[in-house]
């Protein structure tokens, strides 16, 4: 039964009805969109447009273009891989783990975490696969026969499981983000006239009824997708994290990195849901539904999440120190004080030091200085994965092999372009969908009756005249 | 045989709630239930079983780990076997992490395709909402009247009392199981 504690802030604010979720809910798909919109959108477009320039002269000419070396191998590109799934995570989070945990709160912000997540695994899908260097051959790394042998893909290569593990995350994504679509893409079919969204609504929502039955069922389902998608993040990041760990290069090496690259993917991601809601909220007038109470777990987690990255900053440099192993300890010391160590400050400051101003709850209820918190922790998470790969690789075992890296225009102009397709696809997004999990926001606040006030007796009630006049159809 | 049905709409969930609980109650058969939300408790009170798709995500789930352990068996040990880095053919540990992934994504998309063909959801199905804003913000109870004992006016009676909107009596096509 429904059980509503007095002491918690209510989920949604205004006194709203379950009619005005709806309405408010669906609202911006049917005005047309603000100038506001309109110059994001043109900005992104523009953004998106340069990457897709970049990408192609660099397919065109060969992954020449870019700054790598033979010492430095990996550097910008895989840095934008690692930064992209790390985002995604944080969509996951919330929609899974939230739900695992019963934490109502979530409905205001699932449906656009798992958007983010769906886009920002798109455009980390990219980064191998142009530094692949022919693209066009990316179905070899699938096991099929072949006329080859059969010769089998490498099963024993983290990279071979990385490959598993960010397809099936794209697609449990997207079924997990599909099936919580169904139920408010029939919202939407009963609710526009005849035209040609309420021709895609209907096909989408597959002719969802709201039957108590499918209900039940859907719940079900819904319940073992969210407990699939769980070990799944974790297992991606991990996988993630393997690329590396299994390597036998010091600075990758170690087995903290598995739980550190989940911690920092959840906290980067948690950083880009907070400052996705706070222009969402804004543009798209959603206040009541995003309140300040939302911004303010978000940041709650963010600052435990910032805490456990900055635990494993440290272990890693114990661990180099108590390893007693030069090498090891080399590149650490070459991270904090050598030619790369603005990188590696500028980590920390944004990572850790930054983050420590949420635990001042004046500073949490300011939605500036919080949305400036955000953009330094996505930056310094971005820093992060820079530092990891480029600083334990430029100067290697052997000195006279040591080089430095610098990022080309084409580098840079395909990071950007990376940026310009996840906001294209999300502004169009929230444009098109219910940005807000309408079935699953009523579910969870549990409105109070405005219909038929309970204190009020039938006679005065605005029911009365309704319950009179009993309608009677006997066809 | 009779399949006419009494559709009783409500405003709250409470209401509904409530209203099915007593419905059950006084002997009669609940058809169905329409709401926007999944209503939690309304499972209970309508009487269902615990669904069985749980079953479906396991044995999806088993097929996936158990089928992709075998592939790379197969294909590592048995068709070509290559040595990596000196690591055993058969390396299980190495197996796993795909064995997983192809497990979750079994079950995953299993269990979905499950829920659609059970709840019978297709693209391109037509939907007849059993009453307007069943997808906004009406709940709709659903009984059964086809017993010869049952009396409209004093369900009508019982139902006031939980505050219904209206109520209205159909006669549904394909019997009252639709």
């Amino acid at each position: 039964m429904s059980e509503t504690s007095h002491l918690r802030p209510p989920l949604i604010t205004g006194d709203k009805t379950l009619g005005d979720v709806t309405h408010d809910i669906c609202a911006p798909m049917d005005r047309t969109p603000t100038g506001l919109w309109y110059g994001a959108f043109c900005l992104s477009l523009t953004a998106l447009v340069i990457g897709v320039a970049a990408v192609t002269y660099q397919i065109a000419t060969g992954i020449g273009t870019w700054g790598l070396n033979k010492t430095v191998g990996w550097a910008f590109d895989i840095t934008n891989f690692v930064f992209w799934v790390g985002i995604g995570h944080a969509g996951t989070l919330i929609s899974a783990v939230l739900f695992l945990f019963r934490q109502k709160w979530r409905t205001a912000v699932n449906r656009s975490a798992e958007a983010m997540t769906l886009f920002a695994v798109m455009c980390a899908g990219i980064f191998p696969l142009i530094h692949m260097g022919r693209p066009w051959l990316a179905y070899w790394m699938m096991p099929y026969p072949n006329t080859r042998g059969s010769l089998w893909v490498n099963f024993k290569s983290p990279l071979l499981w990385d490959v598993f593990a960010i397809s099936t995350y794209l697609l449990i994504s997207a079924v997990f983000w599909y099936v919580g679509l169904i139920p408010d893409m029939a919202t939407i079919r009963d609710r526009s006239k005849p035209g040609l969204r309420q021709r895609i609504t209907s096909i989408l929502s597959l002719g969802w009824d709201g039957s108590a039955r499918t209900w039940h069922r859907y719940e079900t389902v819904y319940l073992l997708l969210a407990g699939l998608a769980t070990p799944l993040v974790f297992s991606v990041h991990t996988i993630v994290s393997m690329d590396f760990a299994t390597a036998v290069i010091p600075g990758w090496h170690t087995t903290i990195f598995p739980p550190y690259f989940v911690a920092g993917a959840i906290f980067s991601g948690l950083a880009m849901v907070t400052t996705l809601m706070i222009i969402a909220r804004k543009t798209m007038r959603l206040e009541n539904y995003i309140t300040l109470k939302h911004i303010e777990r978000m940041c709650l987690l963010m600052l435990s999440m910032g805490c456990i990255v900055g635990l494993a900053y440290g272990t890693e440099f114990f661990m180099a120190f108590y390893s007693g192993n030069g090498y090891e300890q080399f590149v650490f010391i070459n991270r904090a004080f050598g030619p790369m160590s603005w990188a590696y400050w500028t980590m920390v400051t944004c990572n850790v030091v930054v983050p420590q101003l949420l635990w001042i709850p004046r500073l949490r209820k300011s939605l500036p200085i919080v949305f400036g918190i955000v953009i330094l922790v996505n930056v310094g998470m971005w820093f992060e994965r820079f530092v990891i790969i480029v600083t334990s690789l430029h100067r290697d075992f052997l000195p006279s092999s040591w080089a430095h890296y610098a990022p080309t225009t084409i580098e840079v102009a395909t990071f950007v372009g990376s940026f310009g397709l996840f906001f294209t696809c999300f502004l169009l997004f929230c444009r098109i969908a219910p940005a807000i999990a309408i079935a699953e926001i009523k579910g969870a606040a549990h409105l109070p009756k405005h219909d038929v006030p309970k204190h009020v007796k039938p006679v005065n009630s605005q029911l009365a005249p309704q319950r009179d006049a009993l309608v009677e159809v006997t066809s | 045989m009779s399949n006419r049905v009494l559709l009783a709409t409500f405003a709250h969930e409470d209401d509904l709630l409530a209203a099915t609980t007593a419905v059950r109650k006084h002997g009669l058969n609940i058809v169905d239930a329409f709401t926007p939300y999944a209503v939690h408790g309304l499972d209970k009170a309508m009487g269902l079983k615990p669904s069985r798709l749980t079953w479906v995500c396991f044995i999806c789930g088993m097929t996936g780990a158990l089928g992709m352990l075998w592939f790379e068996h197969w294909t590592a040990s048995v068709w070509w076997p290559i040595d990596v880095g000196g690591k055993p053919w058969n390396s299980l540990p190495s197996d796993v992490p795909v064995a997983f992934e192809a497990a979750v994504l079994l079950a995953g998309f299993g269990s979905v395709f499950a829920l659609f063909a059970v709840s019978r959801l297709f693209p391109g199905k037509k939907s007849h909402p059993i009453r307007p804003r069943i997808t906004d913000d009406r709940f709709v109870l659903v009984i059964d009247e086809s017993n010869a004992a049952f009396d409209v006016l004093a369900v009508r009676q019982m139902l006031m009392e939980f505050n219904v909107v209206e109520t209205e009596e159909q006669i549904r096509e394909g019997g009252p199981n639709r």
